[in-house]
Parts: C-alpha cells; sequence; structure tokens
C-alpha cells in the first residue's frame, strides 16, 4: 500500500507494488528523452511495457486563455510558445486563421517570404527531429552534424527575424520586413550545402545496422489506427497514407509550387525516418523554386485593409487619416467580424490549426489550438504497449512530440 | 458609483466601443444542392434534427442536437467518409444562454472537406462520449472536460489532463480569472500544509507583486539606501540620492588637437 501524506499524496490509479509480477516505473517528466515535460507510467512484466499511460500538463501555460484575453495582434508572439522547434509555422497558422476571418490576403511578396520562412522552419524542425532521435537511439555524432546544419539555417532565421527561436516573423496581413540584403544568397548557399549534409546523415545511418535493428519494426502504427487516433503528418504518412494539407488544401503558394509528398508503407519508426529525410530534401526543392519568384513581386509586404490592418509606416508619419487608424488599431485592437473559422496547415509535426470564435470584439470569444503533438501523445498509451522498455524512448522520439504545443 | 462589473464573463473586454458599434457578420452561404455538403447534411437529417447547417470559411458547420451526436458522428464516418476527428472542443456560452456549444471538427481525407459538427448542452448535462468511433476523441474529450467541466459520458478514464486532478474550477470558464482564482493562488500551500495554515503564511507571501518598503532584506531602496538588515524610522528616511559616475562626463577629446584641426 502507499503510504501517504501531505508531501508525498496518494497516486490515484497508481499501485506501485503489485501482487502479479508487473512493476509500475515512473518515467519523466524530467527524463533527458521525454522531450519535454513528458511523464510516463509504464507497467512492465518483465521489460514488456503493459500498459502505459502519458501524464502530460507540467508545461500548462494556458496560452489558449491568453488568447482569449489579449488582442489578435498582441498574441501572436505567444504563439511562437507552442511549437518552438518551428515558432514561425505556429505564427503563421494563427495568421492564417485570422486572416481567414477578415478575408484578407497577403500581398504576394509576403507570401513568397511566408513560404520560404515555413519551409526553412520545416527543414530546422526536422534537423532537430534528426538530431535528438538520433541521440535518443545512441548515435552521438548525428546529433553533432545535424545541429550545426541547423545552426546555419538558424543564422539563416536571425539575419531575417533577429530571433533564433521565438521567430514571430509572420504578422496579420503579411510579414514585418523584407529579406536583407544578401539573404538569398545566403539562403542558395545553405541549400547547395544541405543536400550533402543529408547525404552524410543517410550514410550514417540508413544501413548502420544498430540504426535499423533498433528502429526497424519498432512503433508500428497501423493506417486505421493512425486515423482513429488522429495522427497527422509524418505520423499519418509514415504510416502510408498520402494525405498532406500543403497538397490537399493548398494555402500560401503551395498550389502554384512543384513537390512531392513522400510516403512509407513500413508504418515503423525507421519508415518515418526515412520519410523526415525525403521530406527535408522536398522542402529544399521548394525554397528553391521560391528563390526566383521573389525577384518578380511588388514590395509591398502587408496587405491593405485599413479596418484591420496599420498601413506602413511612411503613410502614418505622413497621412494624417493613417495615423488616426494606427492610433485606434494600436489602443484598441482589430475587431474581426462575428464567426468562427477552423484553418489548418502543415505544420512540420502535423497538422496545426487554430479555431477561432470571434463576437465582434477585439479579444478572441473563443481560441483554440489544435496541435498535432497533443494527439501523437494521446496515441503513446496504445503504442508503447507490448513494446519493451528500450524501445520506448525510439518511439517518444519517433513521434516528434515538442511539450510546448501539446500542453500549451 | 463603483463601476459594475459582471461576474458571469470575467475576461478582457474592450475599454472602449463606440456606441453606434454594430459588429458585421462573416459571410455565410447556404449549402448548395447536389454538393458533397449536401448530401453530408440529408445524411445527418436522417438522424437528427438538423437546427441550423451552413458554409462558413469554406468549412461546412451542422448544428445538432446533443442527445444525437454519437448517431450522427457514426453516420457521418461511415457513410460520408469523415475519417479522422481532428478536435472536440467547447465554447462557453453560459453567461448569455446558460449553454456551452460542444463542436467536433471532422475530416474526410478521401475528398479533402472539413467539417464542424455542433451542439449545446447545458451547464449540467452531459454529451456522448464518442471514443469508440475516433481514438483521438480520448485526450480530446479529458481535455474538454478538464478546461470546462463538460462530462462525456461513457469515457474510459474521463480524468483532468492538463490541470493536477485536485485542482479547483475549470480554467476556460469565463468566470474563471486569467490569473487564477482564490484556490489557485492558494493551491500550494492548501496542498502541502493544508488549508489551516492559510493564515500563518498570510496573503503577502502568496502575493508575487508585493513590495514592502521597510523591509531591508528583501526589497531594494534606490534613493533611499540601507545596510541590509536596518531598521528603518518611517518618520525620518535619510535621502540617498542617486549617485552618478562622473567618468561618462569626461571629454577625453578636450586636450587633442587633432580634432581641432579637422574642425
Amino acid at each position: 500500500m502507499q503510504v501517504t501524506n501531505k508531501l508525498t499524496p496518494f497516486f490515484e490509479n497508481l499501485n506501485f507494488e503489485r501482487d502479479d509480477n508487473t512493476m509500475v516505473i515512473n518515467f519523466g517528466p524530467q527524463h533527458p528523452s521525454a522531450h519535454g515535460q513528458l511523464r510516463l507510467v509504464l507497467e512492465l512484466d518483465g521489460e514488456l511495457v503493459v500498459k502505459a499511460y502519458p501524464d502530460i500538463g507540467y508545461l500548462h501555460r494556458g496560452i489558449e486563455k491568453m488568447g482569449e484575453n489579449m488582442t489578435y495582434n498582441e498574441f501572436l508572439p505567444t504563439t511562437d510558445r507552442l511549437d518552438y522547434i518551428a515558432s514561425t509555422a505556429n505564427n503563421y497558422a494563427y495568421a492564417l486563421a485570422v486572416e481567414k476571418l477578415l478575408d484578407i490576403q497577403a500581398p504576394r511578396r509576403a507570401q513568397v517570404i511566408r513560404t520560404m520562412l515555413l519551409e526553412l522552419n520545416r527543414i530546422i524542425s526536422h534537423l532537430f527531429f534528426l538530431a535528438t532521435h538520433a541521440l535518443d537511439v545512441g548515435a552521438m555524432s548525428v546529433f553533432l552534424y545535424a545541429f550545426r546544419e541547423r545552426e546555419f539555417a538558424m543564422d539563416l532565421m536571425e539575419d531575417y527575424c533577429g530571433a533564433r527561436l521565438t521567430h514571430s516573423a509572420v504578422r496579420i496581413g503579411g510579414v514585418p520586413l523584407d529579406l536583407p540584403a544578401g539573404w538569398l544568397e545566403n539562403l542558395s548557399k545553405f541549400l547547395a550545402k544541405l543536400p550533402e549534409e543529408i547525404q552524410t546523415y543517410e550514410d550514417l545511418l540508413t544501413e548502420n545496422r544498430i540504426w535499423k535493428m533498433r528502429l526497424e519494426d519498432v512503433g508500428v502504427l497501423a493506417p486505421e489506427e493512425a486515423l482513429s487516433w488522429g495522427c497527422t503528418g509524418p505520423m499519418l504518412r509514415g504510416s502510408g497514407i498520402k494525405y498532406d494539407i500543403r497538397k490537399e488544401e493548398p494555402y500560401e503558394l503551395y498550389g502554384e509550387l512543384d513537390f512531392d509528398i513522400p510516403v512509407a508503407d513500413t508504418n515503423d519508426s525507421y519508415g518515418r525516418y526515412r520519410l523526415y529525410m525525403e521530406e527535408m530534401k522536398q522542402s529544399a526543392r521548394i525554397i528553391k523554386q521560391l528563390i526566383p519568384m521573389y525577384a518578380k513581386t511588388e514590395p509591398q509586404l502587408m496587405a491593405h485593409a485599413p479596418k484591420y490592418i496599420s498601413a506602413p509606416k511612411e503613410e502614418i508619419m505622413t497621412q494624417n487619416y493613417a495615423l488616426m487608424q494606427h492610433f485606434v488599431l494600436v489602443t484598441q485592437g482589430m475587431r474581426p467580424p462575428k464567426g468562427e473559422v477552423y484553418a489548418p496547415t502543415e505544420s512540420p509535426k502535423g497538422e496545426l490549426g487554430f479555431y477561432i470564435k470571434s463576437e465582434g470584439e477585439p479579444y478572441a470569444y473563443r481560441l483554440k489550438c489544435r496541435a498535432p503533438s497533443f494527439f501523437h501523445t494521446g496515441l503513446l498509451q496504445e503504442l508503447l504497449v507490448g513494446t519493451y522498455l528500450a524501445d520506448v524512448v525510439t518511439i517518444i522520439g519517433s513521434t516528434n512530440i515538442v511539450f510546448g504545443e501539446v500542453d500549451r | 458609483m463603483r463601476k459594475y462589473t459582471p461576474k458571469d464573463n470575467v475576461q478582457k473586454k474592450a475599454y472602449y466601443t463606440d456606441r453606434f458599434w454594430v459588429a458585421p457578420r462573416v459571410p455565410t452561404s447556404d449549402v448548395e444542392a447536389g454538393s458533397h455538403y449536401a448530401k453530408v447534411v440529408e445524411t445527418v437529417s436522417k438522424y437528427t434534427t438538423v437546427t441550423n447547417s451552413r458554409i462558413e470559411i469554406g468549412q461546412l458547420v451542422v448544428q445538432i442536437e446533443a442527445k444525437d451526436n454519437f448517431t450522427v458522428i457514426k453516420a457521418l464516418r461511415d457513410e460520408c467518409g469523415y475519417a479522422m476527428c481532428s478536435e472536440i472542443s467547447a465554447v462557453d456560452y453560459l453567461a448569455q444562454d446558460g449553454e456551452f456549444e460542444v463542436f467536433y471538427q471532422l475530416l474526410n481525407l478521401n475528398e479533402a472537406k472539413r467539417m464542424r459538427v455542433v451542439c449545446r448542452i447545458g451547464e449540467n448535462e452531459a454529451v456522448e462520449s464518442i471514443v469508440p468511433l475516433f481514438k483521438s476523441a480520448n485526450f480530446a474529450e479529458r481535455e474538454m472536460f478538464d478546461m470546462f467541466g463538460i462530462k462525456a459520458n461513457n469515457h474510459p478514464f474521463l480524468k483532468r489532463i492538463l490541470m493536477p486532478d485536485d485542482w479547483v474550477g475549470h480554467p476556460l470558464r469565463k468566470t474563471y480569472p486569467l490569473h487564477g482564482d482564490e484556490a489557485a493562488a492558494w493551491y500550494e500551500v492548501d496542498k502541502i500544509f493544508g488549508k489551516e495554515y492559510r493564515d500563518i503564511v498570510g496573503p503577502e507571501n502568496r502575493d508575487q507583486s508585493r513590495v514592502d518598503r521597510y523591509d531591508s532584506q528583501r526589497f531594494a531602496r534606490v534613493g533611499y539606501e540601507v545596510p541590509f538588515g536596518a531598521e528603518i524610522d518611517p518618520e525620518n528616511e535619510q535621502k540617498t540620492p542617486i549617485e552618478y559616475s562622473t567618468t561618462f562626463m569626461t571629454d577625453y577629446n578636450a586636450g587633442s588637437t587633432q580634432l581641432k584641426k579637422r574642425k
């Protein structure tokens, strides 16, 4: 029996000392391989997991509540803190939802920049996945190589927006800044180097005997299970279902771009690893197509919608009416029309969507963030059962969950 | 007279609203006959009374009776191909209507169509859990229960998910303040020492923004500096004006002839 007092409270539904042969162990929330604040309660029979209970909420900051108490523009930097590995994807998902509510569209140049940043963030996120996943499984050197490349990509983000993790690089209605001088050249250099780096990782891992032993047939997720658990992104495509929101429900410039959607049919962690590598190559391919598109665009960066979006700074400084609009928008915030919207986007982790219910006030009446990692964490309670304790870390790594968006 | 603040919705309000302001509505359209969504609405109306169906920003919104949610979503899954439940949550309308609006966001992967099934329930009512249909509902309904206190009947493990099990209140309700209520402020004290220790600990020690200007050990006293731990007599406090370094005012170029020549 548990001995409880005020400092060690009674753990509901948990019985650490069992009469049968099973043992209950606690994994996390401070475990280095838990990818943040994941606490797993595992029931083991020998080394076999018979029951898994993911316990989340250790990073809960009430971001949805904050969204109801902040004006639309105020809330945007908060979205950085969801999936902090690829913040631009969150900024964009939120901006897209509000733009759909307002019925405005970003100008062409902003779209090119946004799509570039989104794909660059996908590369950053996938490199991070590869690095930590390999480290969890035991391949230390891949971690170092992948982080080196990620550093170059983060330098590009830093050159653009000044931040490395919390980008806030997208605004509602466009982007705040034009690309700095020489940025596209640096981007091209990065993209030129990326394929050979990816080749290095693949040389190190793809045919590596240990890597294959640790990943093949581990974390097998059948397609119907993936659908039922609400898996999206690489988790869904890793189970052989070819659904990518960029292709099926195109947003930004994805409708005009030429890229493939890789699918893995082995349903296991190894297939997902291959998928991530292929997706990085596709992202590089997308950015390469975007670079020449940039030169053909007009220099306008923010949508023209005086009711909702402030005019460019030159206009504010020279024209009285633009200044008045700006004053009202800054002091009161924009008031979108009454209505509700759900805008799905393909973030590096999966389907990231914001549901916004507006009552015509400067504050959202309800803001729900549909985070892919939340549902992938839920899946763990079934995916881990029947695997060995040593594979638990591989499977957590393979689901690529980030706790900023699980707990919100 | 003190300004009246409504207690049923303590979320932040616009500090100024034009008295003639009428919020516009997002344009919605009726479901076109013969479209995919028309078939969906037809299927849904076989199982329940559809109180409202519209297309809002590209997605179908169907409002149904709350008691029929399971059968309707089952029909949508089996007959209309909505194979994924992306999200389940609720909107708090207790202040206006005494009701919650529960929504189910569904996705049809074959036709790339999304729809939202919406139903309204009263404060102490529950919805039927759809975990037998979609396992993603397991976590989503737990979160809905945690955040709003809406119960899902026949859920396999309905328990708080983000907040601790012994938390008081449901954080996303409109009556719950952004910075937490009283129980939230005393949560750790209540749990570790017990409720009777609230008086001993004292509310000042639970207030993160408290400043005691007569406490020279824990607070800085810029402009009135005293030695660490010194007793302060409120009657005659010694003013210690901030002394700035004089070096930054030194003109190091004063003796330079080079600059003068250039001028």
